[in-house]
C-alpha cells in the first residue's frame, strides 16, 4: 500500500496552491478555480482517512459526497456572480472591485 | 355646683363663636352682627347669673368649700401632666356676676353709640371677642389659660383702640397701648416659667401648695417672681410707671373705654394679684407686698392729682380710672383681699356708667372738650341724672356703692399701713373734687359754645345708664360693714365679706389681717367727700364758668401746667427709654446692614467665583476628557479604515493569517 502520508501531502500541496490562486490571481475566474482546488483537496484528505483509517464507515465518502455537492452549487453562484460583476462593472479583475473601499 | 361647672366653659365659648360668626358671615349685615353679640353676650350672662345664684343660695357651704373644677385639657409632661380647665370659687363667681353684667349693659349702649359707623360690625367681632377674653380670665383655674386670655384682651385692646385706624392718633394709641402692656406681659410671663419650674404646674391650687416650699428653700427667688408677676398687674392695670398708655387709650370708641378701659380690661391686673394673692402672702415679712401697696398708693394719689387740670372729658375719667385701680391694688398691698374685689365691682359699675355716660355727652354735644360745654342738665336729663349717681359714687357718698367700698378700703388702711391711709384719703377728697369740677363743667350754667344744639340720646343708650345707675346706687349695700349700727345686721351682716373671706383658708400660710370696723374713719372718709365737693361746688358750680372764662384753677401758676401735663412723665420717657430703644434699634440695623448683610452677600460673591471656577473646571477637564474620547477614537478610526480595501482577496490573506494564528494558539494551549 502507499503510504497514507503520500496522499495528505498531496492534498496539503493542492491545497497550498489553491490557496495562493485564490489570493493571488487577478481574474475572478481564477480564484473561483483556486477554491475548487481548495475544496478538491479536502475531498482528498477525506477520502485518504476514510480509506486508511476506518474503511467500513461509509461517513467518509458521505462527506466527501457532499463537499462536491456543496463545491458545485457554491461555483454556480460564484459564476453568476461573475457575470453580474462583469455586467456592472465591465471587468472580471477582483482588484478594481472595491466599492466597498473606505 | 360640680354638674354646674360643666356649663362653665360655654360662658367664654359663646362670644367666641359669635366673633368667628360675625367676622365671617355677617360683615355687611350690621344689625345682624349687633344683634348676634347681644345675644351671646346676654347668654353668657345667663349662664353666669345661674351660677351666682347657685353659689349664693348654697352659702355660707359655698364659701367654705375649695373651688370646683372642671378639666377640659390633660397635657403630659413626662412623669407629671399640665392640667388646664375652669374653676368656680367665690372669686370666680364675684366677677361672674359683674363683668357679663357691665359687658351686656356696654353691647347694648354701642348698639346706638356706634350707630352709622361703616365699620359697625367688625366693633361687634372685636368686642365679642374681648368678652372672651375676659371672661376666659375669670373662670380660668390655671396660669397658662389665665394668660391666654390676657394675652386675647390685650389684642383687642389695640384692635379698638386703634379701630378708627385712619386717625394718626388712634393708631399710636393702639400701639401704645400694646407696647407698654407687653413690658408687663413679658413680666407676667418670666413669674409664669418660674413658677412652672419651681412648682411644676400652673393650677393655681399646685402653685399655691409648691411656693410654700420655694419661700423656704429660695426666698429671693419667690420674692422675684412674685414681683414679676404683679408687674404684668403694673402693665395691664395702669400703674405708675406704666400707666401712659391708658389716657392715650380714649382715643378708642367711648364704648370701649367704657367696657376695656374702666370695668374690666385694666381690672384684669386687679384679678390677676387678687387671684395670686397667696404668692405675695407666703414670704414671711411680705415685702413684695410692701411693693404692691406703695405703688398703689402713690398711683392712686398721683393720677387723681392729674384729673384736675383736664379739660377732655375721657382724660378725667381715664386718670379717674387709673387711681381707682391704684386703690384697688393698694388695697392688695395691705392685705384687704376683700376690700379690694369689692372696690372692683362697685368700680366697673360706675365707671362704665360715667364713661358710658360721657359718651352719651360727646354723642349728643360732638366735642370731649369739657370747656365748650356747659348746661346739659336741661338739655340731657337722662344723661344728667345717672351721670351724677355715678359722680356721687365715685366720690364716696353714702349710701353709694363708691363709699362703701372706698371706705373698706381706708378702713383697712388706716390699721395696717397709716401713709398708705394718708394718701388714699387725701386722693378721695381730690377725687370728690374733679368729679364735681367735671359734673359742673359738663352739666351746670348755660351752653358756652352757642353753636352746639345739644340733644338727648335715644333709649338704646340711656337705659342702659339707668340700669348701671342703679347697680352704683344698690351694690354697696352687699358690703356694709356688720358692726355699723342698724344697717350692718339689717343688711345680712357683710354678705359680700362673708362671701370672699375664706378664698384663700386652704393655704394655711395665708394670713389676711381682720379689721374691725372704724366709726372715726369713716366719718373722716365722709368729711373728704363733702369737703371735695364743696370745693369744687365752690369754684365751678356756684357760679357756672361763662363762655371764654378761663378756668380758675390756673391761678395755681406752675402747679397747674405741670398737673396739666401729666407730669411731663410721656415727655421722659420719650427722651430716655423711646430715645435709648430707637437707638439700639438704629445700631442693631447698622450691624445688621452693615456686617450680617456685608457678610450674606460676600458669602452670595464667592459662591459666583467659585461655581465661575467649577464651570471652567466642567468645560475644559470634564469636556475634556468627553470630548478626547471621542476624538481619539475618531482618530484611531482614520487610520484603521485602510484595512477596509475593498478587494476581497486582501480580507482573504487577514483571514488566512488569523486562521493560521489561532490554529498555533490552540495548538498551545
Amino acid at each position: 500500500m502507499i503510504p497514507l502520508s503520500w496522499y495528505l501531502i498531496v492534498a496539503a500541496i493542492l491545497f497550498c496552491i489553491g490557496l495562493y490562486g485564490a489570493l493571488a490571481r487577478r481574474n475572478a475566474i481564477g480564484v473561483l478555480m483556486g477554491i475548487e482546488l481548495m475544496l478538491n483537496a479536502v475531498n482528498i484528505n477525506l477520502i485518504a482517512f476514510w480509506r486508511y483509517i476506518t474503511p467500513d464507515i461509509l461517513t467518509g465518502q458521505v462527506f466527501a459526497v457532499f463537499v462536491i455537492t456543496v463545491a458545485a452549487a457554491e461555483a454556480a453562484i460564484g459564476l453568476a456572480l461573475i457575470i453580474s460583476i462583469f455586467r456592472n462593472r465591465q471587468t472580471v479583475v477582483v482588484e478594481d472591485v472595491d466599492m466597498m473601499k473606505f | 355646683m360640680e354638674d354646674l361647672v360643666k356649663i362653665v366653659p360655654l360662658i367664654p365659648l359663646v362670644p367666641l363663636l359669635t366673633f368667628a360668626i360675625i367676622a365671617i358671615y355677617a360683615r355687611r349685615y350690621h344689625k345682624v352682627s349687633s344683634y348676634l353679640a347681644v345675644a351671646a353676650i346676654f347668654i353668657s350672662w345667663l349662664l353666669s347669673m345661674v351660677i351666682v345664684f347657685n353659689a349664693v343660695v348654697q352659702m355660707p357651704h359655698f364659701a367654705e368649700e375649695p373651688a370646683v373644677h372642671l378639666t377640659l385639657l390633660r397635657i403630659p409632661t413626662g412623669a407629671t401632666t399640665l392640667d388646664i380647665g375652669m374653676q368656680i370659687d367665690p372669686l370666680t363667681v364675684a366677677l361672674l356676676f359683674m363683668v357679663p353684667t357691665v359687658c351686656l349693659m356696654i353691647f347694648i349702649y354701642s348698639m346706638g353709640y356706634m350707630e352709622g359707623d361703616p365699620l359697625y360690625s367688625r366693633f361687634f367681632a372685636y368686642i365679642c371677642l374681648f368678652a372672651t377674653g375676659m371672661l376666659g380670665l375669670v373662670v380660668a383655674d390655671n396660669l397658662l389659660l389665665l394668660f391666654v386670655s390676657w394675652e386675647v384682651m390685650g389684642l383687642c385692646s389695640y384692635l379698638l383702640i386703634g379701630f378708627w385706624y385712619e386717625k394718626p392718633s388712634a393708631m399710636w394709641a393702639g400701639l401704645k397701648a400694646f407696647i407698654t402692656t407687653r413690658i408687663g406681659d413679658v413680666l407676667l410671663m418670666l413669674g409664669m416659667v418660674i413658677l412652672y419650674s419651681q412648682t411644676g404646674a400652673l393650677r393655681f391650687e399646685t402653685v399655691f401648695a409648691g411656693v410654700e416650699h420655694l419661700a423656704e428653700t429660695n426666698p429671693t427667688l419667690m420674692y422675684i417672681t412674685a414681683l414679676l408677676v404683679f408687674g404684668g398687674a403694673v402693665g395691664k392695670s395702669a400703674q405708675f410707671p406704666l400707666h401712659v398708655w391708658l389716657p392715650d387709650a380714649m382715643e378708642g370708641p367711648t364704648p370701649v373705654s367704657a367696657l376695656i378701659h374702666a370695668a374690666t380690661m385694666v381690672a384684669a391686673g386687679v384679678f390677676l394679684v387678687a387671684r395670686m394673692l397667696p404668692i405675695f402672702l407666703v414670704l414671711s415679712g411680705m415685702p413684695a407686698l410692701a411693693w404692691v401697696a406703695a405703688i398703689g398708693a402713690i398711683t392712686a394719689f398721683f393720677a387723681s392729682t392729674v384729673a384736675i387740670a383736664q379739660d377732655d372729658i375721657k382724660r378725667v375719667l381715664a386718670y379717674s380710672t387709673i387711681s381707682q385701680l391704684g386703690y384697688m391694688i393698694m388695697a392688695l398691698g395691705i392685705g384687704g383681699f376683700v376690700a379690694a374685689v369689692f372696690h372692683l365691682i362697685t368700680h366697673a359699675f360706675f365707671k362704665a356708667l360715667l364713661f358710658l355716660g360721657s359718651g352719651s355727652v360727646i354723642h349728643g354735644v360732638g366735642t370731649n372738650d369739657m370747656m365748650e360745654m356747659g348746661g346739659l342738665r336741661k338739655k340731657m336729663p337722662y344723661t344728667f341724672w345717672t351721670f351724677l349717681v355715678g359722680m356721687l359714687a365715685l366720690a364716696g357718698v353714702p349710701p353709694l356703692a363708691g363709699f362703701w367700698s372706698k371706705d373698706e378700703i381706708l378702713a383697712v388702711a388706716f390699721v395696717q399701713n397709716p401713709v398708705v391711709w394718708v394718701m388714699g384719703t387725701l386722693a378721695a377728697f381730690i377725687t370728690a373734687f374733679y368729679m364735681t369740677r367735671q359734673v359742673c363743667l359738663t352739666f351746670a350754667g348755660q351752653p358756652r359754645n352757642k353753636e352746639i344744639h345739644a340733644h338727648e340720646s335715644p333709649p338704646v343708650m340711656y337705659v342702659p345708664l339707668i340700669l348701671l345707675a342703679v347697680g352704683a346706687a344698690l351694690l354697696g349695700l352687699l358690703g356694709v360693714p356688720a358692726e355699723l349700727p342698724v344697717l350692718g345686721p339689717l343688711l345680712g351682716n357683710n354678705p359680700f365679706h362673708h362671701f370672699l373671706a375664706e378664698q384663700f383658708s386652704h393655704w394655711h400660710y395665708a394670713h389676711l389681717p381682720h379689721v374691725g370696723f372704724n366709726g372715726s374713719v369713716m366719718l373722716i372718709s365722709i368729711a373728704m367727700a363733702g369737703l371735695g365737693i364743696g370745693l369744687g361746688y365752690l369754684l365751678y358750680g356756684r357760679k357756672p364758668l361763662e363762655e371764654g372764662q378761663r378756668d380758675p384753677l390756673e391761678r395755681l401758676g406752675v402747679i397747674w401746667t405741670l398737673l396739666r401735663n401729666k407730669y411731663y412723665i410721656d415727655e421722659i420717657y420719650r427722651a430716655t427709654v423711646i430715645r435709648a430703644a430707637i437707638g439700639l434699634a438704629d445700631v442693631l440695623f447698622r450691624f445688621d446692614l452693615g456686617i450680617i448683610d456685608t457678610i450674606v452677600n460676600l458669602v452670595g460673591k464667592l459662591t459666583e467665583r467659585w461655581a465661575y471656577v467649577s464651570g471652567l473646571f466642567d468645560t475644559y477637564v470634564i469636556d475634556g476628557i468627553v470630548n478626547g474620547v471621542g476624538r481619539v477614537t475618531s482618530a484611531v478610526g482614520e487610520e484603521l479604515r485602510y484595512i477596509q480595501t475593498g478587494r476581497v482577496q486582501n480580507y482573504m490573506v487577514i483571514v488566512v493569517i488569523s486562521v493560521v494564528l489561532l490554529m498555533g494558539v490552540f495548538l498551545y494551549m
